[in-house]
This record gives structure tokens, sequence and C-alpha cells, in this order.
């Protein structure tokens, strides 16, 4: 941990407050216990928490009581509630009225870690998508200020940005792989009334059924083999804000009609659940794909597509801006000399030539690759064409590389779609637990 | 090169599986350069049995250990082949108390039968080292490492055990030697 995230542990059990703050102290948080509800209130008067682990059961206030009055000072606290099985009931109602998430007593240590790794996160993301009190129009700006470029083509994706950022309206995204779609959902994001909630990305590219299911709508404990505990999906992480949904085309048949739903009705179930769970959210899509085509061929439901086509832009590939190109390779020259501290230097004529004929076929991100790999071999400050590998490297760079590397590759997408969980990624990749750690030894992977 | 855990006081809390203590002290040797002394005394740990649990309160067990004379040792480590939890978890692999001189280690949920699989005399006892330097590595103020390989990686389930070295990380060795 690069900063000691700070938890507060409120139980009136002396034993409690001591075990968790003797286990958490091991993994480098910052510990603070109370015995009450007001104890723990001075706490929160004094300094920020990012965790808190509120008992449910407490003589004078109870945990559901400090809760409201946690999320009466700030509505976004990451609350966990800790119960008895007795009492899992009332833990239901904590989570109906805000709570991140409940468990059990005794925890098992697994679930202890999981759940608070995850709080931890949904913290980060609130962090980061609440900027300062800005006015609207420099708020708006200063997302599109990340849309390098000043062709017509792009003037007019940013004159489109502008327009729809302040209203609720669905957005679907289209463009070619590398485009920057991302870029652009998070740029409306930004611009929008929703933007001090966070905005949730969720790729659907070559996922299985069942762990798209599981990533949408989230799972109840016990649903399928592994899911040890219960977790909520990307649409209720959202709640409050922005789903973004990458390559919206590659969902299955299933999921369409349970994601139109969602769309409908801002209702759905968890994997496993029957309680209908409600959420409010902005849905930003995007595909690389040609929806309406893939409707004639009814690989794509017309409701759904009628739902999302509401409000569409069209991003232009990179060989359709070639007037941008030196804007953007001055954008990634200077991103990338500041990541690796090397001086900026700058292209010769013959190499900007060479990248202004390339066809980019992998677009934006293709160029961003290229130029930082330029930075990297360049004999001087200045990049010549023999720095850049624009002939055959850059489209078959995904030919090129062995079979480990490939495994590895595959491996480190899946766990980073899983958000490190192993069980998951070894179900996602029809493995073993044990043949999947002994995998992420062998190749040092990142959880 | 100075040991960077002292000499260390090995006790036995019953039997334990053959060959665990010389894991033990291949592993403590291995990561910090220490002395370790098997002791030739076992204790019981009778009063730690949690009857509703059936498993033995390691934080009791531990508090137990702290009052056991170190006799020219710097801290002391038990193992035992019985089932440890504390209150608020539904098990442990060993506690320690950070900066306290005592630790404890338990095999029980290190065995692969635990788990229903073939018995791997070897992997146990890895498995024992590794975590036998886990928790020394408390008792000199560490806490968990965000290095996979690091012993003092935090790990909770056994399997996710054998993705460590029965060693410390450049980082964890820097922060024993500086102090």
């Amino acid at each position: 941990m690069s900063e000691k995230a700070r938890l507060l542990i409120v139980d009136d059990e002396k034993i409690v407050r001591e075990s968790l703050f003797h286990w958490f102290s091991e993994d480098g948080y910052e510990v603070v216990t109370a015995e009450s509800g007001d104890a723990a209130l001075k706490h929160f008067d004094q300094a920020p928490f990012d965790v808190f682990l509120l008992d449910i059961k407490m003589p004078g206030m109870d945990g559901l009581t400090l809760q409201q009055k946690l999320r009466e000072v700030d509505p976004n606290v990451a609350v966990i509630i800790m119960t008895a099985y007795a009492s899992v009931n009332t833990a239901v109602r904590a989570l109906k009225e805000g709570a991140f998430d409940y468990i059990v007593k005794p925890f098992d240590p697994e679930d202890l870690a999981h759940v608070i790794r995850s709080a931890l996160e949904r913290r980060r993301l609130l962090r980061e998508s609440a900027p300062p009190e800005i006015p609207v129009d420099a708020r708006t700006e200063d997302g599109l200020a990340r849309i390098v470029g000043q062709t017509p083509a792009i003037e007019h994706v940013k004159e489109m940005v502008r327009i729809v950022a302040p209203a609720d309206t669905t957005v679907l995204i289209s463009g070619e792989s590398g485009t920057g779609k991302e870029l652009v959902a998070r740029a409306i994001h930004h611009a929008s009334p929703r933007r001090h909630m966070p905005m949730v990305a969720m790729n659907c590219a070559g996922l299985p059924e069942g762990l798209m299911e599981s990533e949408l709508f989230g799972h109840e404990k016990g649903a399928f083999t592994g899911a040890e505990a219960k977790r909520r999906g990307k649409f209720e992480l959202a709640d409050g804000g922005t789903i973004f949904i990458d390559e919206v085309g590659d969902i299955t048949p299933k999921t369409q009609i349970d994601l139109l739903r969602v769309l409908e009705e801002r209702v759905f179930t968890r994997v496993g659940g029957t309680e209908p769970v409600k959420a409010d959210f902005r849905v930003v899509v995007a595909t690389n794909r040609n929806l309406r085509k893939m409707v004639d061929e009814k690989r794509f439901r017309l409701d759904l597509y009628y739902r999302i086509n509401v409000f569409t832009i069209v991003l232009p590939p990179l060989r359709e801006r070639v007037a941008d190109i030196p804007l953007l390779v001055d954008h990634f020259l200077t991103k990338y000399a500041a990541a690796m501290g090397k001086p900026k230097g700058s292209l010769s004529e013959d190499a900007l030539n060479a990248l202004t004929r390339h066809e980019w076929p992998g677009n934006i991100r293709e160029l961003e690759n290229t130029i930082e790999r330029a930075l990297l071999v360049r004999k001087s400050l200045v990049i010549e064409p023999r720095d850049l590998p624009l002939v055959s490297e850059d489209t078959t760079m995904e030919h090129r590389l062995s079979l480990a590397e490939a495994e590895r590759v595959h491996l480190q997408n899946i766990l980073d779609m899983t958000g490190g969980n192993v069980s998951k990624a070894a179900r996602a990749l029809e493995i073993d637990r044990v043949t999947l750690y002994n995998k992420i030894k062998k190749y040092g992977l990142q959880r | 090169m100075d040991s960077l855990v002292g000499r260390v006081r090995l006790v036995r809390l019953g039997p334990v599986p053959e060959g665990i203590e010389r894991g033990i002290e291949k592993a403590v040797r291995n990561a910090f350069h220490g002395e370790i002394t098997p002791d030739t005394e076992t204790f019981t740990i009778d009063f730690a049995f949690d009857e509703r649990r059936y498993q033995y309160n390691s934080t009791h067990i531990l508090y137990r250990l702290e009052r056991i004379p170190l006799r020219d040792h710097d801290r002391i480590l038990a193992v035992t082949e019985c089932d440890l939890f504390i209150p608020i978890l539904t098990y442990v692999f060993g506690e320690a108390l950070l900066g306290k001189p005592a630790a404890i280690v338990s095999t029980h949920r290190l065995s692969p039968t635990f788990y229903g699989l073939p018995p791997d005399p070897d992997l146990l006892r890895e498995r024992t080292g590794i975590e036998a330097v886990h928790e020394l590595g408390h008792t000199l103020g560490l806490i968990h490492c965000s290095e996979n390989t690091c012993a003092m990686h935090a790990s909770h389930s056994a399997d996710a055990i054998d993705l460590k070295e029965p060693s410390l990380c450049p980082s964890c060795v820097r922060q024993l030697s500086t102090g």
C-alpha cells in the first residue's frame, strides 16, 4: 500500500476489537477501534476513514443508527456490517440503507480480506470520479481536453459530447478498436451531473456468459461453486453514477434480454438471488461492431438496439483524421517522456511522413504504442523512421508472441477482468485453482 | 552475515509430524540466518481448547508462550498439529503479535490431507517453514508485504502459501537491517 488506508472498527466486544486490530495492523492498515457508536462518531469528527466495520448489535446506538449518522455527514462512506447469523435480516436492511456489504461472524480470513479490498476499491473509484467543484463549462472542457485533435471530424465528436453530457440520455459510442471510446465515455461522465459518483466500466469482450452476468448483476453467496461471498455487480457499484459497457455487441442473447430489462426498469436480480435490486445509473455503451447489421442477422435484439441507440457518437478512425497525427504524436511524446524521465525530443520530417502514410488499423492505441516504443529505442533525441516499427511489427505483434507469452498475457487479462479473484479467474479459464496459482507463480502475475 | 532474528527457541505443543522441526529450522536459517534450538520438552495446550468450535484459541496460547522463560533466546516459536482460531476468524495458520517475542504456527490446515488430498510430507514441511518465517517476521515488527513471493505476503489459503518462498524479499530484509 502506498498510502495507509484507515479503518474504524466499532464493536462493544473487546476481544473482537483487539483481534481485528491485530489482524488488520499486520496488513499495514491504520486501525482505530471504538467500543460504541458515540465513541465512533467522535473519532469520525476528528479524521476521515476509508472503511467502517460496524457491529450491528451494540448497547445504546446500534450499527444501523450509526450508519445513518455517518451517511448524514458523508453519503459515500464505505460501511461493512458485522453480524451474527441470527441478525442477517437486519444486515440486509443495512445494505438497503447504503451499507457496502455485510460479513457474518466468525469471518473466513479470505472473505474478510476480499470485502475490505472491494470496499477500498470502491472508495478509490469514488474519489477519482469526484473532481473539485468547478463551473460546468470548465468541467466539460477539462474532460474534452483529453481528446486530442483539431480536425473537423474530432471537433464534431467534442461538440456531440458537449450536447449530450448534461442530459441523462443513454449514449452509444461506435468506432473501430483503439479510437478512444472509453476516453469519450469518461469525458461524458466527467461533464455530467453524476460526476461526483463513480463511473464503472465493464468490457464484455470474450467473457463467458456466466461471468458476464455475475460481473454485471453481482451474485449471492453460494450462487455457484466458488461464490464464497456475496458480491455486488457493476450496476450496483454504478449507483448514482455512470456505467460504461464496452463491446456491447459481444453480449450473449440471454444476457441481452436481462440487459434490456435493466435498462427499461433499472431493476435487476443478483445471480442466485430472488430479491429485486434497484439502482440509479446513466448508461453509456460502446461497440466496434455494426449493431444494425447484427440486428438484421438476428444476432442482436432489435428492442435492445433501439433502447441503446438513443444518441450515437461515431468516432472516426485515425486514417480519416491524419491531420491530427502531429498533435497526437506531440501529446504522447510529452506523456511518455515524463513517465520515463527522459527528454521529450522530436520526430524527424521523414519519421512524421512515415506516420502519416501508415494505415493505422489499431488507430490511436497503435500510434500511442508506436511512440512509446520509439522513445525507448531511439538512438538520438530525434526519432527517425528506423525507430518506428511500422512495416510489419505493428499489426502482427500478437502473432509474434511465443506460446508461453500468449498464455501469460491471456492469464493476466483474465485476472484483471476478475479483479484478481483467483476462483473466478480459474472458472473463466476452466482450470482448477491450484493450476492457476502455479501459473501465477510461474509468470509472476499481478493479482 | 548477522542473524536478523537472533536466537529462537522452538517448542512443540503436542506431537507434530515427523521432520517438521527440521523444516522450520531450515527455513528460519535460510530467511534470517537465525540460530534455532528445538526444545526437548513438549507443552500441552488443553487450556486453550474451545469445545464449541473444536479448535484451540491461538491468542490464549500466545499469551501463555510469552510467560515461558526465553533461556538465552530472543524469541520463542511454537509448532502444533492442532487447529487454531482467533475468536473473530474461522481459523488461522498461525499467530504472532507485532513486535512481541512469541509466535505460533499450526500444521493442521497446511497438510494436503486436510483438503482430502494424499499426504505430502515435503509439501507440509515447506509450507510450515514458510509460515514459521512469516510469523517470526511479525515478531520482528514486519507487516504483510505486497510482493507475491515474499514469506511476509498474506496468504489465506494453503495453496496460496505455495506461491511464496521461505525467505524475505529485499524490501523486508532492508526494513530489518535498518531497524
